[in-house]
């Protein structure tokens, strides 16, 4: 199953320098891991300790934001487009 | 260095005071490359808060396809401190990441939304690292779009 998968900025060392790379999976999660077969290093970029999504990650899955699909159980099928963009956020605050 | 138009900074500076006492942020996007700021697009803080400030990730992704679309890449990513000064605070950096944007600080915290003097100021922030840079304005070319 294809997928395409767009890669922000940030993240292209991961994958040289490709805007968009392909992979397969029938959820989010089962297409990080083959990203990380991919492209290794992609995954702790977008996973933290715990193995759930950094907060700093937005993923969309055919443009929803997977917060709202389930997180890495959003399901994907061949054909869909998953769209990887860091947040943009910030502020006077110390989170710490 | 940022060398921008003077309007450029007058929208920022404009945004910043009309937000006030909450954070104003928004994006000038530019052609790829170009290292050259030009579509002002202010942007709303979804968290409408005087200490924080994020994109709607909804808006996030209409943001970056459009500029996709016409080949543009975030040059200046810009928001407003209102009661601290204009410099990179921890959360700034560590969620900074677009390595080739000018992260532009503006402070409203000595006029809140009135005129007056304003602080505006700019950096780069890559891998954790802040480096402040001078800012050039300069004046509205005529043939500009």
């Amino acid at each position: 199953m294809a997928i395409e998968v767009r890669i922000p900025t940030i993240l292209r060392p991961y994958t040289g320098d490709a805007k968009t790379v392909e992979a397969s999976g029938d959820s989010l999660a089962a297409v990080i891991d083959d990203l990380e077969t991919r492209h290794p290093g992609l995954r702790e970029r977008l996973l933290d300790d715990d193995g759930s999504l950094r907060r700093f990650v937005n993923i969309y899955v055919n443009d929803e934001d997977v917060r709202f699909m389930g997180g890495l159980e959003a399901p994907v099928s061949d054909g869909s487009s998953i769209t990887i963009l860091p947040a943009v956020a910030g502020g006077s605050a110390d989170l710490g | 260095m940022l060398e921008i138009r003077a309007d450029l900074v007058d929208a920022m500076v404009a945004h910043a005071r009309a937000d006030h006492p909450d954070e104003a942020c928004g994006v000038i996007a530019g052609p790829v490359g170009s290292d050259r700021p030009v579509r002002f697009i202010p942007m709303v803080n979804a968290a409408r808060s005087p200490t924080f400030y994020e994109f709607d990730s909804l808006d996030l992704l209409r943001l970056y396809r459009d500029m996709d679309d016409r080949d543009e890449e975030p040059v200046v990513i810009y928001h407003s401190h209102t009661a601290t000064e204009a410099y990179p605070s921890r959360t700034d950096v560590s969620y900074a990441s677009e390595p080739h944007a000018h992260y532009v600080l503006v402070s409203t915290r000595e006029t809140g939304s009135e005129d007056g003097p304003y602080e505006l100021r700019s950096y780069r922030i890559v891998d954790g690292q802040i480096t402040e840079e001078e800012v050039r304005v300069v004046g509205v070319a005529p043939s500009t779009e």
